[in-house]
């Protein structure tokens, strides 16, 4: 997808850049991404307008393509790396420009298992969407999810599993929640290849995300629909 | 591979396999004469992608129910979650128990317990450790890109070969594979372990 080798970015306007940018993206040109953020930002374009028009847009071909088993995960793997680059770039001037949060995440894959693929790229799309991140690595024990929550009082528990035999720890999360009454201070979001939505009914979370972008969608709702019921009830009091 | 007719009133047994499998099922078969099961395989290759798996063994079972007179699957849940057993449920055909391939090998309890002391273990069998370059190079792109080596496995510290033969060659290159992958490296013999008791008990034997 992308143009000839050496081609000068700065020579593109800024709709040119916008789509080479994308094609570099989806080819996992990390260094070219890197360099585009930076010829907009000189431009003026605003951080947040370059992590949701350029690279969230992206990666959000990338998601479709690979859904669609056009891309596998290798290339899915570099356009993500490519992303991550740009967002070095970006993540302090977001905070310095003050760029709004839709909500606040803590992910974190479960005692046990140490796959962290799928979260990464769920933890960096929920970023480029918005949200603060706080990702937890991997192997995580009902303790850890529990300290997180206490910490920083986020809106969504994430938690992920790749194996059959490390998916059922997410009730034990679940279950625990429920002991100390919290459960319902926060949304529990589930994800994994092994996982479904009969899955994630059945231990009691609130959904399952089959994809990062599945996970971006499913997450602005529950957040929206959180707040909204908050502003509903600050309201009738 | 087609059975003959049942042996001494063995039923005659269809065996649907993971292809990553099928060397060992049909050495197993040829070891103990049991000339009553045959085996058909899905692609190995979907282990990357385990949703294909249960509706195509359900589409093998129907497929095959007029030509032998017992079915079984040597499939674990194979990162299913679970769907596989509904399919097996519903079918009425059963399967070797366990998680996956690593674990009846190993031996279930067994690798629960090694997996539970020490989570960071990637592990090969003689299929993959036969097919490393190109099912784990190659397939994750790691050839192409070497970069990508710390987003697989990163998180991992051993190579563990599950040797179902003592074959010096499938040795060499396990531990050629935890090297490239900058991983230690830990031979252990298991055997046929689990899936031959299974295709043993199934034949009526022991």
């Amino acid at each position: 997808m992308s143009d000839m080798d050496d081609l000068d970015l700065r020579s593109l306007d800024d709709d040119e850049l916008n789509k080479q940018m994308q094609d570099d993206l989806y080819d996992g040109l990390r260094d070219e991404v890197m360099e585009g953020v930076n010829i907009f930002l000189e431009r003026g374009w605003t951080p947040y307008r370059i992590l949701t028009e350029v690279l969230v847009e992206g990666m959000r071909i990338v998601g479709i393509d690979f859904r669609d088993g056009i891309l596998f995960v290798p290339e899915v793997l570099l356009a993500a790396n490519s992303m991550k680059g740009g967002m070095t770039i970006l993540r302090p001037l977001l905070a310095e420009t003050g760029a709004e949060q839709v909500g606040k995440m803590v992910i974190g894959t479960v005692k046990g298992d140490i796959h962290d693929i799928g979260k990464n790229l769920v933890g960096m799309m929920l970023e480029g969407a918005g949200f603060e991140v706080i990702d937890l690595g991997i192997n995580n024990p009902v303790e850890n999810y529990l300290d997180a929550l206490e910490e920083h009082k986020p809106d969504i528990l994430g938690m992920s599993a790749l194996l059959t035999t490390t998916m059922p720890y997410m009730k034990v999360v679940i279950d625990t929640l429920k002991e100390k009454g919290i459960r319902d201070d926060y949304i529990v979001l589930v994800g994994g290849a092994p996982l479904n939505e009969a899955f994630a009914d059945a231990i009691g979370a609130d959904a399952y995300c089959r994809d990062a972008a599945v996970a971006v969608e499913t997450a602005k709702e529950f957040v929206s629909r959180r707040h909204n019921q908050r502003g509903d009830k600050a309201a009738a009091q | 591979m087609k059975g003959r007719q049942g042996t001494e009133g063995a039923p005659r047994t269809l065996l649907i396999a993971c292809g990553a499998l099928a060397k060992e099922v049909v050495e197993l078969i040829r070891l103990n004469g049991w000339t009553h099961m045959s085996v058909t395989c899905l692609p190995a290759i979907w282990h990357n992608t385990p949703d294909k798996i249960p509706e195509a063994v359900r589409q093998k079972i129907r497929a095959a129910r007029a030509d032998y007179e017992r079915i079984l699957v040597l499939y674990g849940d194979c990162g299913s979650g679970g769907i596989l057993d509904q399919v097996l449920a519903e079918e009425g055909v059963e399967r070797i128990d366990g998680p996956h391939c690593y674990a009846f090998y190993t031996g279930l309890q067994d690798f629960t317990e090694l997996a539970e002391a020490d989570p960071t273990c990637f592990y090969l069998t003689d299929y993959l450790a036969r097919h490393f370059d190109r099912l784990i190079i190659e397939g994750l792109g790691i050839d192409r890109h070497p970069e990508l080596l710390p987003d697989y496995f990163g998180n991992y510290t051993t190579l563990i070969y599950l040797a179902q033969t003592e074959d010096e060659g499938l040795k060499r290159r396990a531990e050629a594979a935890a090297a490239r992958l900058g991983l230690a490296y830990i031979y252990r013999y298991t055997g046929y372990g689990e899936l031959g008791d299974f295709m043993r008990a199934a034949s009526g034997e022991g």
